[in-house]
Order: structure tokens, then C-alpha cells, then sequence
């Protein structure tokens, strides 16, 4: 009555995993393999453990039963390589819980992965050919340490290939383990080797057969035994035609499981299923792996191309034909489609094809990069494309790097020319930047990127000391033009003679030919309105036969430039400051009584939900940051760019989801509401309500333009009910972002060569900021100054600002002055409170980040400050207690020159 | 006397017809006897450089009388077999107090100690056998030490070899019939305890049963290192011991059912000792004899075990007790193995 126990092979991760006569095939994951896999080879090689676990995690997610890891390469300390990884992998519970299998050619190796498993492994493999002796010690050391065993059919006079020899050395082997040293025999897997077939060799042709039948007669004959193999092996001829392959595994698995074989290192997401083949094609296969034809392998090939394109995988994977075309074509397709997936693989068979490294980038990178640069010139492709393409050209090159630093001669690559970037000092805006760095590195230019908030001694250092061809500078804020001057200047009296290439949101044509062009004569400056025109910027500068007559082209426009406006300085009137402070707005206080907040002082939104933002982002902004002209929603059905912004548009969504998921971004805010009346142009703001005492004052600049019937001059404190009426008016103030923690994902993205999914991020914080400026002003509207809590308006009605009350921010048109942040800095306190700090630009970070005053009357509306005059000049500076020179560079771009 | 291989046969032919019952506590019993750093020092250590109370192996040397006394106390109660007090005797252990030199003499003497007393009890009938102890190792070799660096380990597999070897050694020259690894919360560190056993026994030449006893730590039912019951069977089968066990951290109550789970997958011998119960505030165990007896007399009943004894808590009152209710209770029987056919 005693009850009786499966014999089973008892394998053991943190679970238990039994394989005896019951079980089903075993899939032993085969990407932990430094031999097999490229990707991994590099991840030990750059030591880079963290990503190679989620290598063994993707497996083990992806039902490998057995994790099989092998670190045998020439270049790697193989044993320290093995300890390591297999001590990481015991420290993650979803990993160690299958069973390791220790996969190496060295002895050494295998001990020392042995005694770093807690649990019952398999060691890969031992085998006879060394000799009965060794083969012994071996094996009885595996036992002692308490581990199951694959045993290779190969011993002194080499690899078994016949079904015959295959038995006859698994027969040999089981004897010795078994019966001399008492090894447990279900602990026994034979490997009898898998060998190619349809080799064209007429011997090659039984091997499937041989392999089969061997294992036949080894589990009839080996009690407890189990067999093994590499499947990959056979299908070797019909490398480059992946359906054809996965129809002969599936074919060949079906025979051998059938006939007991237990276990195979396999793609178990590539098989096909057996009954899901075409009759013709499983029939063909068929001949071949079961040898019933002495023309089996010639009929297969006749069909063997019909199943490049339409075979099994048709339902899934009707795009992976591409992967059986020669590795040039695929790098190149890849580049021009964007997929980043195989292009480590591709590019290291490219490089094992030429001499030197350099000479895949030179050849197929670089010929697949410029039918990247022709699409994107002609406007068939569209920059998320072209950013996508960088990606994979970054990390083709990534992979090639060590190679060609290896090489004594290395780095000789010819580029189109090396380009210095860089985000003028104070600020911290590189969106566009960014963007332009790609496009120019498309169409091979070499980009030297400084970063952000890089001062112009670094800009001009680097510049010398990388014998840099142009130098691209680029800003956001106003204080940047200003900056940007600065670096001018400096080239010119250093005796830089390079091209100045000007870029970002509040540069322009005018600026540089007003301000940036007269201070630097040396070379020429350019405007470049966007990265589809820098391209051509830089090549006709830098190509000799051109460069003269282009920049006489520039010159000329740049002179035109200047002297149109100061012909309309003479049309266009301004008026002086007392005559505009005498057109000002005026409102009717005395039938008003101005809204009070239902809270006074300061309020602190933390981590704010990023899915109510999500709802109100204002995508039309987006599309623009990508270079997408058309508004949204209409743009996803444009004739042109309507398939590449529906796209972006999916892949924006996508990372919506994982923001919010995965909390890549975090969104805080301040707000805060004070006594407030105007004092002429300035705006006090008072401790109470008593308003006895004055706790900061606000400066504002009124428009000095002629202006035309009964239009006022605006300036903000007109908004405000003035002091002396004794009226209790009220101000606001706010910060918000959506660009907390952002750098850690950035960085990411960066290590992985992801420009395009870093400009995403970007481009999607700033969407979120500004949704949550949206948001707070309407919660402020309805709920905490509550002027308009019966306001209805939907999305569209606040995009086109059908509210009440405004909420400009110092630095934009209506205050254009950016130093009156260090006020609302004062009053908010954001650093503290919302994460947000301020540059000496008053540039804010995180990039993401919006902040601003809010005004409640509601005749107040948007306007731009504009032409600003002497008088108002010299008025602002006494009023603001600074040097007069301070304030002309602080409003540079806004005084009328 | 009779011979080690009558020895060990007469073990077998015991496991054969009954539950043989192993002792309680060693820890809970010295910790009772209320000693001293004098005591712990003894004359040979008295000028020791490092303070030595708490160091419970070092009384073989120091307190030999004390230690026989407790091996008597559990005889007296009626186990078969009694463990050695050499729980922390490797010198990886003992060199927290300077003591890695005794390592080998400690395990010899705290085998002289058990046999002497076993023999004073063995009859024909009834022969007593000794257990030599080899504790966890406070060392974990598959566990990190450093939450920074999940690859850092505090002791390497050839260091445990090395280590347990030393032990081994001494308890075989001290007598011992069977070598106990117990309390197992990190299946690498037995698995190297097990390579050092099969080591000195294909060196030597000679039988030594191993019996094998794992710890789960909790209620997540799992070793510390992170194996459920089975993947810890599977790991350290290889051993092909006499019996393969769980010890230590929990109650009858609590371990029951991972005892029940490793009576299910095992093809050897099952042992159980538990704890008289979980701690309570003031880290004592609260279960008195009886109702341990009662947990153990279900066991029993349910066919779950070959060899019962006690882990920390219990007492020669808790060991006569458990003793009495499986006296007359058939042991599990030991499962054949087969192939499907």
C-alpha cells in the first residue's frame, strides 16, 4: 500500500520544476547567451548587468522554463562574467524562480557557476571526447554538486553524426554514469546533435533522420533518460528566410518530440504550429527533415521563396519579410523606416563583412541615412520620421564605436562637417535644438552638442579645441537674444572666423539682422527658421563653390531687413510715455466691485493627476513643436502630413499612458491671491487687507504705439483698481509644472540613443504644464477667486480663451520684462513649494513649467507691449530701481532701436 | 559496542518498525542553566581576549558536565536519537570569538560528549544514536548583504566547504552515526555542507547517513533564501539522505502543512522538529508539553513522519511527551519510485 512517486528529473529554481515522462516539451530560453546573442554580448561586455537581467526577465515573461546562460567569449573573464550574473539573478525573485541552466565549453566556468545556485540546475554540457577519466571527474562533481547533467554525443574520436554513433556514445556514457559512478539516471539529458540538412551534400541529408531515430532508441534503451538539442542547427542553410526556418523547426520538433525528445533550446515565440503550415509547404518540409526524396531538398527550394513573403507568420508578421533581404538593404530599411529592433545584429554582421569598422558607416549607414536626408528634403518624410531614423543610426553607430576605437587609425570618418550647438547660457530650453542636432546628424554633419545654459567662453573653447565648421546657437527667452549678441561680439573680438547659425522660439530674421549681424563681420550669421532649412544652411556654407555667393545672398536680405524697418520706424508713429499713460484703459470703478478671493495667501497642489491634465492638453501646439503644420484635430486627416501625425499621435498617446502609469512625470503647482491697486503703471501689492503696509510692487510697461480710434494703450495695472478710490482689489499669482522628475527618463533615453522618444517626453511635459496652467486658471476662476463659478465652457472655448480674466506670464507680450519673476519668485516661493527654480536668465526649471499673474476684471485682455521709448526706458529703470543699460538689456527686444 | 556498519543497520531496522523521536532544544536547555562568563570560560579560557558568554558550543570544553547533563535529560525522556552541541562549531562561526582554531577539537569533544551519553542509554532494544550537528552558518551564500549590490555575498560556496569540513571531521572522529544539517534558511550554504559530507565520505571511504532539515521562515512558506518546500527538496535531493526535514521558526501549528507538502514530494525519510510554538513577548515559548504532543500524535496519524523531536523552546518534558503519543504509531512509509510507463 505504499504509494509510489513519479520519477522525474527534479529541477529547482525557487520553484520547483519536475520533467519526466508526462511533461510536455521544455523550452529552455536561449537569449542569455553571449554566443547567441549580440545584444547580450555587448550587455556583458559594457558590464551593463541591469539591462542584461531584463534579457533573462523578457525570457522567463515569455515562458522560457529554464533560463540557459552561457558567457563564453573570448574577450570576457567568462567565470567572473558567469558569477555575477548568476548572483544578480538570484536577487530577482521573478527570474530565479526557473531553474539555470550553466552553459559553457570550460570546465572552470561550470564549477563556478555551480556553486552560485542555490537551486537544481543543469550544467551544458560534458561529453566523452577528453576522454573516459575526465569525463568521470566531471560527472562526479556535477553529482556532489548536486546538479542534472547534459551529456554531448562526442567523445575521443569525435561528434557522432549517424544514428549509430549516436547511440553507441550516449549508450557508453549512461554506462559510466550510471553504473560506475552512480548517477541518478533521470538527471541524464543526451544531447546527440542536431546537425543541418538540405546542405546541397548528399551525407547531410539523413541527419534529421539519424537524430531522431537516435533519440528513438535512447529513451527505449536508457531508462530515465532525456534527450536534448539545438533546433536552430538544422534549418542552417535557410539562414536569411526566417517563415522557411520556423516551417522546418516545427516540422522537425513535431518528429522528435514524438519520437522523446524532452527539451530543446528554442525561439519558443518563433515556432510555428505544425497543423497551422500549408499541406504543400508542411509536405515539402516534411521530405526534407525525414529524407523520403532523394530530391526533397531541390523541391523544397523551388518553394522556398514563395514562403519569404507569403508563408506562416502571414496573420502576425507580414512586415518581417524584410529581414531575409542582404544586411545593406536592411540597414537601410531600417533607417528609413525607423525600427530599432535588429539594428545591433545587422550592423555587427555588416561590420564582420568589410575591413575596418568605419567603412559601415561610410557604406550602408550613410547610403540609407541619405535617402533619409533626399525624403525628408523632397517632403515625404516628416521629422518624427527623421528622428526615428537618427535613433537607429545612433545606435548602429553606439555598437561600432569600441570597434573603432579600437582600430589605431580609428576615427577617420568623413563627415560633412562638424557642427558646435549649443543652448545659450540662462537658458534651458533644447526641444528645438535637439531637433535640429538630429536632422543635421541625418545627413551626416557631426554634432557637437554642449547642452544647456552654456556660457559663451565654453562655446567658443570647445569651438577652437574641436576645429568645429559652424557654431549653432539657440535660446527660448528673450534674455536669450540678448545672450546670443554677446556671443557674437565675443567671436568677432577673439577673431573667430566661422559661421553663427540662430535658432529657437524668440529669435528671428530681424533680430539677427538688427542686432546679432553688425556684431559679428568675421563670417556670416543666419537665421534658420526650422530643421528642415538647416540642412541646407550648413551645406551651403560649408561648401566652398557656394559659400561666397550664398552669404552675399544673406547679406543682402539681412541689409534689406534693416532698412525696411527703419522706414516703418518712420511710418509707424509711437507716441511718448506721457501720451500713452494718457491713453490708457479706463474702467469704471466706481459701478465696480472687484471680486474677492475665497482664499487669501499661498496654496500648494502636489503631485497633481497627470490623467485629469491629459484631458486638456492643446494638441495643435504639439504637432507644431514637431514640425506638423495644420490644426488639430483636422491635421490627422491632412492630405500630406495626416498618416506621420496620426502617428505621432498614437506614439504620443502611447507615452501618455506610461506617464501617467508609470509616474514618469510629476506635476506641482503654487498659486496665491493678494491685496492689490495700481499705482500708475506699477501695481502694489500689501501685506493685508488693511493695506497699510505694502509687501512687494509689481512694475508693467504700457504699449507706446499709435495707436488708431478710440484703441487705449495698454498696460496691465489698468486692470487693477487704482489706489486713492479705496476700492479692495485683488492679484494672483501662479507656478505650475509638469516636468518633475523628468531627468530621470531623459536619461534613459539618452543612454539608449533615443532622441525621439526624448523630444516626445519634452514636447508632451510642456503640453501637460500648459494644460495645468488651464486648469488652475479655471479652478481659480470657479473655485479658489471664484469671480465666474458658474462658468461652462469646453475645451475648445478655453483653447480660444472665451473666459474671464487673464493670467500673462513676465517674460511674454503683455510684461515682457523676465526679471519680474524674481518677484512672483518672492511672493510663491516655487522652489520650495512646486519644484521650479529660475536660471539667471529667469529661464524656469524644469523647461516644463508655466508661471504668471492672474487678472479678474473683466474688460482684461491679452496685448504685446511693443516699441518701447527712451522716456519709458529711463521711467522703468528709476521705477525699478536699476541702471538704466540693465533695463535696455533685460527689454532689448522689445525697445525700439 | 557495536560496529558503524551494525550501527548504521540498526538505525535503518529502527526506522523500519517506528517514529524514532530525536531531542529537544540544546539552546533553551543551557540558556536555563543560568551561566556565567566564568562558567562559559571555564579554567582554559579564563583569560580569553574576548568576552565568551553566549558562545553555547565552547561548554563541551568548559561545562562538559552541564552539556552531558542536558543530553541525559533528553535520553531520560525517551529520544533515539540526540544532537551534538555543535551548532555554530565551524570556524567561519567561531571566529567571531577567536575560537576558529577550536573548531575541529569543539565538534570531536560535543561528539565524545553525545556518544558517551548515548551509549549510557542504549540497549538492544532500544539503541540510541547521535546526530552531529551542522548549524545554517550565520553567513548566507545566495543571499546579498548589501541592499546596494544584489551580487555582493558574505561567504563563498568554497569557504562553506572548507568550513563544514573542519566540522565534519570532528564529529566523525567524535563518534557521531549520523551528520544532521539543520535549520537551513539558505539551501546554498547546505548545499556546500552536503558537497564537504560527500567530500570526506568518498575520502574516507566510509557510511555516514545525512539527514537533511530546512527552515521556513514564515508565513509566506518559503525558505529565507526564497524556495518553497519542494524547489528545497529538489536542490539538496541529490544528498540522498536518510531524511529530509523542516525545523525551527514555526509551531506544529504553522508548519503543518509544508510538513505535509514535504511528506507528499518525498522519497526519503520525513523529520519534523518544530518549535514549542511561536515566541511571545518576552521571547519565550508558550506551548506546554501536551499540547505539542497533541500537534505531533495528528502528524503522526496523518503519515507524515519517519523521526520528531523539538526545535527551540522545547524541553526533556516536551520530548517524553511527543516520546509517548507516536510510541505506537506506524512511521510514514517511504514511497517507491517509478517510471510512468
Amino acid at each position: 500500500m505504499s504509494k509510489t512517486l513519479v520519477c522525474e528529473m527534479r529541477l529547482a529554481g525557487l520553484e520547483a520544476f519536475g520533467v519526466g515522462e508526462q511533461s510536455l516539451f521544455v523550452n529552455v530560453g536561449e537569449r542569455t547567451n553571449v554566443t547567441g546573442s549580440a545584444r547580450f554580448r555587448r550587455l556583458i561586455k559594457e558590464e551593463d548587468y541591469e539591462t542584461a537581467l531584463e534579457v533573462a526577465r523578457e525570457q522567463v515573461e515569455n515562458g522560457a522554463q529554464i533560463i540557459d546562460v552561457n558567457m563564453d567569449e573570448g574577450l570576457i573573464d567568462s567565470e567572473a562574467a558567469m558569477v555575477t550574473f548568476l548572483n544578480l539573478m538570484a536577487a530577482e525573485p521573478d527570474i530565479a524562480r526557473v531553474p539555470v541552466m550553466i552553459d559553457s565549453s570550460k570546465w572552470t566556468v561550470i564549477e563556478a557557476g555551480l556553486k552560485c545556485l542555490q537551486g537544481k540546475g543543469i550544467v551544458n554540457s560534458i561529453s566523452l571526447k577528453e576522454g573516459e577519466e575526465e569525463f568521470k571527474r566531471q560527472a562526479r562533481l556535477v553529482k556532489r554538486y548536486g546538479a542534472a547533467v547534459i551529456v554531448m554525443a562526442f567523445d575521443e574520436t569525435g561528434q557522432a553524426d549517424s544514428r549509430a554513433r549516436k547511440v553507441e556514445i550516449c549508450t557508453r556514457a549512461y554506462e559510466v554514469l550510471v553504473r560506475q559512478i552512480g548517477f541518478p539516471p533521470e538527471d541524464i539529458i543526451f544531447d546527440p546533435n542536431i546537425f543541418a540538412v538540405a546542405t546541397g551534400i548528399d551525407e547531410h541529408n539523413n541527419y534529421a533522420v539519424d537524430f531522431i531515430e537516435a533519440t528513438r532508441e535512447i529513451k527505449k534503451k536508457l531508462p530515465y533518460v532525456k534527450v536534448s538539442g539545438g533546433v536552430s542547427n538544422v534549418s542552417f542553410s535557410f539562414r536569411g528566410n526566417d517563415a522557411l526556418r520556423e516551417a522546418i523547426h516545427s516540422v522537425f520538433l513535431y518528429h522528435a518530440i514524438a519520437a522523446g525528445m524532452d527539451m530543446g533550446i528554442v525561439n519558443a515565440g518563433q515556432l510555428a504550429v505544425y497543423d497551422d503550415l500549408p499541406d504543400e509547404l508542411r509536405e515539402k518540409v516534411e521530405a526534407v527533415i525525414l529524407n523520403t526524396h532523394p530530391n526533397a531538398t531541390e523541391n523544397l527550394l523551388s518553394i522556398a521563396d514563395k514562403y519569404r513573403t507569403d508563408g506562416i507568420e502571414l496573420d502576425e508578421n507580414e512586415d518581417e519579410e524584410w529581414r531575409s533581404w542582404p544586411v545593406e538593404e536592411r540597414l537601410s530599411h531600417a533607417l528609413v523606416k525607423g525600427i530599432a529592433d535588429f539594428v545591433e545584429e545587422d550592423t555587427e554582421q555588416a561590420r564582420q563583412k568589410v575591413e575596418r569598422p568605419i567603412q559601415v558607416i561610410e557604406g550602408p549607414l550613410m547610403d540609407g541615412m541619405n535617402v533619409v536626408g533626399d525624403l525628408f528634403s523632397a517632403g515625404k518624410m516628416f521629422l518624427p520620421q527623421v528622428v526615428k531614423s537618427a535613433r537607429v543610426m545612433k545606435k548602429a553607430v553606439a555598437w561600432l564605436l569600441p570597434y573603432i576605437e579600437a582600430e589605431k587609425d580609428g576615427g577617420a570618418r568623413t563627415s560633412n562637417g562638424k557642427i558646435l550647438m549649443a543652448t545659450v547660457k540662462g537658458d534651458v530650453h533644447d526641444i528645438g535644438k535637439n531637433i535640429v542636432g538630429v536632422v543635421l546628424q541625418c545627413n551626416n554633419f557631426e554634432i557637437i552638442d554642449l547642452g544647456v545654459m552654456v556660457p559663451a567662453e565654453q562655446i567658443l573653447k570647445t569651438a577652437k579645441q574641436q576645429d568645429c565648421d559652424i557654431i549653432g546657437l539657440s535660446g527660448l527667452i528673450t534674455p536669450s537674444l540678448d545672450e546670443m549678441v554677446h556671443v557674437a561680439k565675443e567671436m568677432q573680438r577673439q577673431d573667430y572666423f566661422l559661421p553663427l547659425m540662430i535658432g529657437g522660439a524668440t529669435t528671428s530674421r530681424a533680430h539677427t539682422a538688427l542686432k546679432i549681424e553688425p556684431n559679428y563681420q568675421n563670417d556670416q550669421v543666419i537665421h534658420v527658421t526650422d530643421a528642415s532649412r538647416a540642412v541646407g544652411v550648413a551645406q551651403q556654407l560649408l561648401t566652398p563653390d557656394t559659400k561666397a555667393a550664398y552669404i552675399a545672398a544673406i547679406r543682402e536680405d539681412y541689409e534689406q531687413v534693416r532698412q525696411r524697418r527703419s522706414k516703418s520706424a518712420n511710418v509707424r508713429k509711437s507716441v511718448s510715455l506721457a501720451a500713452a499713460r494718457e491713453n490708457r484703459l479706463t474702467i469704471d470703478w466706481t459701478n465696480y466691485q472687484p471680486p474677492q478671493p475665497k482664499t487669501m495667501g499661498v496654496q500648494v497642489f502636489k503631485d497633481y493627476s497627470l490623467e485629469e491634465l491629459r484631458a486638456r492638453i492643446d494638441w495643435t501646439p504639439f504637432f507644431i513643436a514637431w514640425e506638423l503644420a495644420g490644426k488639430y484635430p483636422r491635421i490627422l486627416n491632412d492630405g500630406i502630413v495626416g498618416e506621420q501625425a496620426r502617428q505621432l499621435h498614437a506614439d504620443a498617446e502611447q507615452m501618455l499612458d506610461k506617464i501617467i502609469d508609470e509616474k514618469w512625470l510629476t506635476a506641482n503647482a503654487v498659486i496665491g491671491f493678494y491685496p492689490a491697486n495700481s499705482d500708475g503703471d506699477d501695481i502694489q501689492l500689501y501685506t493685508n487687507d488693511s493695506r497699510s503696509k505694502v509687501l512687494t510692487t509689481l512694475h508693467h510697461l504700457r504699449q507706446q504705439d499709435q495707436k488708431k480710434g478710440n484703441q487705449p494703450n495698454y498696460c496691465l495695472s489698468d486692470y487693477v483698481a487704482p489706489v486713492g478710490l479705496d476700492i479692495p482689489d485683488f492679484i494672483g499669482a501662479f507656478a505650475c509644472t509638469a516636468g518633475g522628475d523628468i531627468e530621470r527618463k531623459l536619461a534613459e533615453f539618452e543612454a539608449d540613443h533615443d532622441d525621439y522618444q526624448s523630444i516626445m517626453l519634452k514636447v508632451l511635459a510642456d503640453r501637460l504644464a500648459e494644460a495645468f496652467a488651464e486648469q488652475l486658471h479655471e479652478r481659480v476662476r470657479t473655485e479658489f477667486w471664484a469671480y465666474a463659478a458658474d462658468e461652462s465652457l469646453d475645451n475648445e472655448d478655453l483653447i480660444k480663451e472665451r473666459y474671464a480674466g487673464i493670467r500673462p506670464a513676465p517674460g511674454y507680450p503683455a510684461c515682457p520684462d523676465h526679471t519680474e519673476k524674481a518677484t512672483l519668485w518672492e511672493l510663491l516661493e516655487p522652489n520650495q513649494n512646486a519644484g521650479i527654480s529660475i536660471t539667471e536668465s529667469f529661464a524656469m526649471l524644469p523647461t516644463a513649467a508655466v508661471s504668471g499673474w492672474y487678472f479678474s476684471h473683466p474688460n482684461s485682455r491679452y496685448f504685446a507691449v511693443a516699441r518701447l521709448q527712451n522716456d519709458q526706458v529711463a521711467d522703468y529703470a528709476k521705477r525699478k530701481d536699476l541702471p538704466k543699460d540693465a533695463v535696455e538689456r533685460w527689454l532689448g527686444s522689445v525697445i525700439e532701436s | 559496542m557495536v560496529n558503524k556498519v551494525n550501527r548504521s543497520e540498526l538505525l535503518h531496522a529502527a526506522l523500519a518498525n517506528r517514529i524514532l523521536v530525536l531531542c529537544g532544544a540544546m539552546g533553551t536547555m543551557i540558556q536555563s542553566k543560568k551561566l556565567e562568563e566564568a562558567d562559559y570560560r571555564g579554567e582554559r579560557f579564563k583569560d580569553w581576549h574576548i568576552p565568551l558568554r553566549g558562545m553555547n558550543d565552547l561548554i563541551v570544553l568548559t561545562q562538559p558536565k552541564v552539556v552531558f547533563g542536558i543530553h541525559e535529560a533528553y535520553l531520560e525522556a525517551g529520544a533515539d536519537i540526540i544532537e551534538t552541541n555543535s551548532f555554530n562549531a565551524t570556524p567561519s562561526d567561531l571566529d567571531r570569538y577567536g575560537l576558529a582554531e577550536f573548531a575541529y577539537e569543539i565538534n570531536c569533544e560535543a561528539a565524545k560528549l553525545a556518544k558517551a551519553a548515548a551509549d549510557e542509554f542504549g540497549t538492544d532494544k532500544k539503541p540510541r544514536f547521535v546526530a552531529g550537528i551542522l548549524g545554517p552558518n550565520q553567513k548566507t551564500s545566495s543571499v546579498s548583504v548589501d541592499v546596494n549590490d544584489p551580487g555582493a555575498r558574505a561567504i563563498t560556496f568554497d569557504q562553506l566547504v572548507a568550513d563544514y569540513a573542519v566540522a565534519i571531521k570532528g564529529l566523525v572522529d567524535g563518534g557521531v552515526d549520523i551528520i544532521l544539517v539543520e535549520t537551513i534558511f539558505d539551501t546554498l550554504n547546505a548545499k556546500a555542507a552536503v558537497f564537504a559530507i560527500k567530500q570526506y565520505i568518498d575520502e574516507h571511504d566510509v557510511e555516514l547517513p545525512i539527514m537533511i532539515s530546512g527552515t521556513i521562515t514564515d508565513q509566506s512558506g518559503r525558505t529565507l533564501s526564497g524556495q518553497v518546500t519542494e524547489a528545497f527538496y529538489n536542490s539538496l535531493r541529490h544528498a540522498k539522505p536518510l531524511s529530509m526535514g523542516l525545523n525551527c521558526a514555526l509551531g506544529p501549528d504553522d508548519l503543518r502543512q509544508h510538513l505535509q507538502e514535504l511528506s507528499r514530494v518525498s522519497e526519503f525519510r520525513v523529520s519534523g522538529h518544530p518549535n514549542a510554538g511561536l515566541p511571545n513577548e518576552i521571547g519565550e515559548y508558550d506551548m506546554t508539553p501536551d499540547e505539542m504532543a497533541e500537534h505531533i500524535e495528528e502528524w503522526a496519524d496523518s503519515g507524515f513522519l519517519n523521526i520528531v523531536g523539538g526545535c527551540c523552546g522545547s524541553t526533556p518534558e516536551h520530548i517524553e511527551a511527543i516520546a509517548k503519543v507516536v510510541a505506537n504509531i506506524a512511521p510514514r512509509e517511504v514511497p517507491q519510485t517509478k517510471a510512468v510507463a
